[in-house]
């Protein structure tokens, strides 16, 4: 650790992090998801016609990667709340932060197939 | 020394005190002096507000994002379904206008709550935290009064 720094490393701070680069990048996202939704009062072609560029196999890897960010944010953010609230959390925050990190596995397990599915049927065919 | 001497510089709680009327304590000024200039109140509560917000809209926001997750993306073919006719058949309802506003409204202001801080973090310079917050509250209140409007106004037979 350079000497004259606050940050700390190990899980307190990596997780800290990472809740910060997910939650920025989310924001960005749902700047532009407001904005290509509001395609459908302009016109359904519109609307259409961008959903259809949603629909292709690199966009559904920035998706997979959307998700990525999502479900951590969403379970760390949980976590930060046991540790504000809870009167043990701040004992406990390393045991939940890797049970974060198991549970975020197991739903990026789960989402492989819903949501890059039909992009790897249309790369492989059939 | 007798002890009525030396039990005199403990103070006016335990013996005599050092001062009287000829030979005053030294006044200490108080470290935040009020002056003319000082507002009337100097604090609010407003950052505690803030960060008890960031903690309830995230459990709302856990609910109804991962909710709008599974809908768009896993059932019913994902992605792959989504198009003009099945915004349509969803905005039909008031249940899923309502749900839809609700998640716009809270992630949006959880959103830009985070960047405020963010912002307030990294953005040394006065001058570029003041423009950066501008740029930010600009395009929040863009966003959240567009998103309500399509959602208020979505019109199915548009053509």
């Amino acid at each position: 650790m350079p000497a004259g720094t606050l940050y700390r490393g190990r899980e307190g701070m990596w997780s800290w992090v990472a809740h910060r680069v997910t939650g920025v990048l989310i924001f960005f996202f749902l700047f532009v998801h407001v904005l290509d939704t509001a395609l459908v009062r302009v016109s359904p072609e519109a609307y259409d016609d961008v959903v259809a560029t949603y629909k292709t196999p690199l966009v559904a890897c920035l998706e997979y990667g959307l998700v990525a960010a999502i479900l951590f944010h969403a379970l760390n953010g949980l976590r930060v709340i046991a540790v504000d609230f809870w009167s043990k959390g701040p004992r406990y925050q390393k045991q939940m932060l890797w049970t974060v990190l198991a549970v975020w596995i197991v739903l990026m397990v789960g989402a492989l197939y819903p949501v890059l599915g039909h992009a790897v049927r249309e790369v492989f065919g059939s | 020394m007798s002890a009525e001497t030396s039990s005199a510089g403990v103070g006016p709680v335990e013996g005599v005190s050092l001062y009287d009327a000829d030979n005053p304590a030294p006044v200490i000024e108080p470290p935040r002096k009020r002056t003319s200039k000082t507002p009337r109140t100097t604090r609010t509560n407003f950052e505690l507000y803030g960060w008890l917000f960031m903690r309830l809209s995230g459990i709302v926001l856990v609910v109804l994002v991962l909710g709008h997750l599974i809908i768009q993306l896993v059932l019913d073919g994902g992605v792959s379904k989504i198009g003009f006719a099945f915004v349509a058949g969803r905005w039909a309802s008031p249940f899923w206008q309502a749900w839809d506003l609700v998640m716009l409204w809270l992630a949006m202001l959880h959103g830009a709550n985070g960047l405020r801080t963010v912002i307030n973090d990294y953005a040394e310079k006065p001058k570029t935290r003041f423009w950066l917050k501008n740029l930010l509250y600009t395009a929040t209140v863009f966003t959240v009064l567009l998103g309500t409007l399509v959602i208020f106004t979505f019109d199915p037979n548009i053509r």
